[in-house]
């Protein structure tokens, strides 16, 4: 066979450009903050300036008064919450009796302009009891914290609290006997980590107008949102529950989205815009300042983390043990789940004990950030795997290897590790050109950082119209993030086994497509390409039918191979001659496959990173960086590297930048992208890519997810680095040069 | 029957036993053949007809989208976990 026989496929594992490639950087393509509609007006929030306060009157007449106003909602217009977890995201939505963080919402006016809306809004009377706040997680444990929810009891199954606490829920996962295998050990190492709370950075805002029918029944007549979101169907779904709607009165239209990597899975604004365009008569835009950004979505956790783990000097991992005290925010829901699952996610653990809990505190309730909870942990548990490899002289990429998980494996949460591609990575990292180069000069480092991250499947939709000149249109429910739709055309071509430029992909909306989940997970690719698969297996399923229809044979003689159906020796269409004749007569044919997508694999990836520090100044240059990565099959090799990249990117943020600053009243200090640093390409060095493809065997192609593991090592990974360069064992995100100074000695805390 | 892994802080409730088995075609069935033979279980895992807040089943290694609806097989694998979420 010569190379060419052996490729498995035709279209996957191309570099093509992107669909949506053009009009993004032509300025054609529609964002959010782009809708417009005839006769809209706008919006505009007023929100808390207390961390903590009860609402003790609200009087918004003076708003209402003033000319080119239209209309004012408070809580008092949405309809009373009948769970815990209604009232939340209903109080999330607009204070009721307490504001719990600054930005908290508490009214919404709409008007002719923007100024007269903001304007209005402050003329809106809300007298504050302003109460005690707390937006640190240790501090919002103890007995004397001021409490957030007096109603809120810590839920664990060890059973119910007894009194009020800000601690909303207790998990253990236990395996072995930790106490045996900390004895067992020759090495022991511990250390706690704090980790500030960091936001995802998209550089779209948050965006929404909202539109009802107009046939002079506004309150039963049907909703338009057009958003930027990454899950049309979750916002129908968080609509309607907040609004109590009937579901196929509201319809949500995506736009493209100018980055989300999380935030966007959560509602804000839409359900305030509807409210105000019911009242209202009109088309309402709300978009959200940048400040607003900041102060009232959901950032990431900020937590603290208290590890140990132990080794004998063999270099076997006996024993690890790690509590994980994650802030919420105001309400519950913090990722500290996921946090566990990655603390010590790729290896064997003998003999472990996590413990996670779940804490209130007076901020923005958290929200999903790029594998959700896991940066932080992964910073944690590799300082200490390095910590343990150079006691025990280890290499720390072969002492990861030595206690890498294979197949069949138990996890620390009782479950068993899949079809997985870790050793796979760290075999490459150690012969990659960046781990095998020197590295020398002073004050130089080189750290690594290795992480399991475990992605997601759920629920897609993708149907195919096969049109008369042999084109197909594609329509997917998943949003467009990264650029899905070309990854998901690239599938349909595949087994289409059609060239890509004949698919046209689109992004539909809850009223023309079917179910799907955000695009969050590292799932798009993954699960919608399975449905687009599925219904591309049936598209030419029908076709062969028309085909024997029309040819009077058996369907089980028409054969279908690179385009072109076949029967025999003499009777021959190709696709798009079959697509003319079936169009034109008896009917078109489409499919349309709903999938839920209950299995998935796992992602590895290996981060390497050299790293210089001035040891008068704490400045942290990155001389180079490399991400090594499990990814299944890479679709597109281009968008794979691009996920990596900017995955790495924005861990590096997490790790060096990044960071809410609160003031002793629990006010934000940075609500900005001057004061709140992000990294830029001034800060980052071209980040080199390995890409591993361990083929995953439940997708048809053996994809993976990609998306979220890249953002997981950096921190760890830059830590590691800085310690071969300075000494020092940074226990603090962002490492800053202040927090360097203070490790080195040169200033004081 | 299915089994059942008890998470370590429910072990109070199953005399330390950290794998039952219990009959039920349902999660729900097999909580209530649980909280029936480990009295007090249900309280810990279940709010009403739901899961407790923050609390996923998986049922042969799959989270139970369904919840207490989901179904249940002879020999099937349960396990009580947190909820997950991705970004």
């Amino acid at each position: 066979m010569n190379a060419q026989e052996q490729k498995p496929f035709a279209v996957v594992g191309e570099r093509l450009p992107r669909y949506d490639g053009a009009d993004k950087v032509t300025g054609k393509a529609i964002f959010g903050p782009d809708v417009a509609l005839p006769g809209m007006c706008y919006g505009f929030i007023l929100r808390s300036p207390h961390a903590h306060a009860r609402i003790l009157s609200s009087d918004t007449s003076r708003a209402e008064a003033l000319p080119g106003v239209y209309a004012v909602v408070t809580a008092a217009d949405l309809p009373p919450a009948e769970s815990a977890d209604h009232r939340y995201a209903r109080d999330n939505t607009f204070a009721s009796d307490k504001v719990l963080y600054v930005g908290h919402a508490v009214a919404a006016v709409a008007a002719r302009t923007p100024a007269i809306a903001e304007q209005a809004a402050r003329l809106i009377a809300v007298e504050y009891d302003v109460l005690p706040a707390v937006t640190d997680v240790l501090a919002a444990m103890r007995d004397d914290a001021p409490i957030l929810h007096d109603d809120m009891r810590t839920h664990s199954l060890a059973g119910h609290g007894d009194k009020p606490s800000n601690v909303a829920s207790h998990f253990q996962h236990l395996k072995g006997d930790p106490a045996r295998g900390f004895a067992e050990a020759d090495v022991i190492v511990e250390r706690e980590f704090h980790t500030a709370t960091v936001h995802q950075g998209y550089i779209e805002s948050h965006a929404t107008v909202a539109t009802w029918s107009d046939d002079g029944a506004p309150s039963n007549g049907a909703l338009t949102i057009y958003t930027t979101t990454q899950g049309s169907f979750s916002v129908r779904d968080h609509v309607v529950w907040l609004l109590d709607l009937p579901m196929s009165n509201v319809r949500v239209v995506p736009t493209e989205v100018g980055g989300a990597f999380g935030g966007k899975n959560t509602s804000y604004l839409d359900v305030p815009a509807a409210l105000l365009a019911r009242k209202a008569r009109r088309p309402v835009k709300i978009t959200m300042p940048r400040p607003d950004v900041f102060l009232a979505t959901g950032p990431s956790s900020g937590a603290v983390f208290r590890v140990k783990m132990g080794a004998t000097r063999d270099g076997r991992i006996t024993a690890a043990q790690a509590e994980l005290y994650y802030a919420a925010g105001a309400y519950p829901g913090s990722p500290v789940g996921s946090g566990a699952n990655v603390m010590f996610g790729p290896y064997v653990i003998p003999n472990g004990q996590i413990d996670g809990y779940d804490v209130v505190t007076n901020g923005p309730r958290v929200s999903s950030y790029r594998a959700p909870g896991g940066t932080p942990a992964n910073f944690a548990a590799e300082t200490l795997i390095d910590e343990l490899a150079e006691k025990l002289g280890l290499d720390p990429l072969e002492f990861r290897l030595r206690n890498h998980a294979r197949e069949g494996d138990e996890r620390l949460d009782g479950g068993t590790h899949g079809h997985i591609g870790g050793i796979e990575v760290l075999q490459a990292a150690q012969t990659c050109a960046h781990y095998t180069a020197p590295l020398t000069g002073p004050n130089r480092g080189r750290g690594v950082a290795h992480t399991a991250w475990g992605n997601w499947g759920g629920r897609s939709s993708c149907a195919l119209n096969v049109n008369g000149d042999g084109t197909v249109n594609l329509v997917t429910s998943s949003v467009d993030l990264s650029g899905t739709r070309t990854t998901i055309a690239m599938q349909a071509a595949e087994a289409l086994q059609l060239p890509p430029e004949r698919i046209k992909p689109s992004v539909g909306d809850t009223d023309n497509t079917g179910y799907a989940d955000v695009s969050a997970g590292s799932r798009t690719t993954y699960a919608t390409g399975i449905a687009a698969i599925q219904a591309a297996e049936d598209v030419i399923a029908q076709m062969r039918a028309r085909a024997a229809a029309l040819w009077d044979v058996p369907v089980e003689s028409v054969a279908y191979a690179r385009g072109v159906f076949a029967s025999g020796a003499d009777l021959r269409f190709t696709f798009a001659e079959l697509a003319e004749q079936v169009t034109g007569s008896g009917g078109s044919v489409g499919s349309i496959a709903n999938v839920d997508v209950a299995e998935w694999g796992a992602g590895f990836s290996t981060h390497i990173a050299d790293v210089e520090v001035d040891p008068e100044t704490g400045k942290v240059t990155l001389l180079r960086y490399t991400v090594v990565q499990d990814v299944g099959q890479a679709v597109n090799p281009a968008m794979v590297e691009g996920q990596m990249q900017g995955g790495a990117t924005q861990g590096i943020g997490w790790a060096l930048y990044e960071g809410y600053a609160y003031n002793e009243k629990g006010q934000m200090l940075n609500a900005n992208f001057l004061d709140y640093k992000i990294p830029t390409a001034l800060d980052v060095p071209l980040i080199e890519t390995v890409i591993v493809e361990v083929p995953y065997p439940q997708h048809p192609y053996g994809v993976r997810g990609v998306g979220e593991p890249p953002i997981v090592p950096p921190p760890g990974a830059i830590a590691n680095a800085i310690y071969r360069a300075a000494g020092i064992r940074p226990d603090h995100l962002p490492m800053t040069p202040a927090h360097l100074l203070e490790k080195l000695g040169v200033i004081e805390s | 029957m299915a089994i059942v892994y008890i998470p370590p802080l429910m072990r109070d409730l199953t005399g330390g036993r950290d794998k039952v088995s219990v009959p039920g075609n349902t999660v729900a069935q097999v909580i209530q053949a649980l909280d029936t033979a480990y009295p007090g279980v249900k309280a810990r895992v279940a709010d009403g007809d739901h899961l407790a807040p923050g609390v996923a089943v998986s049922v042969d290694g799959v989270i139970a989208r369904l919840g207490p609806r989901a179904p249940v097989k002879a020999g099937s694998v349960l396990r009580f976990l947190p909820v997950i979420e991705g970004g």
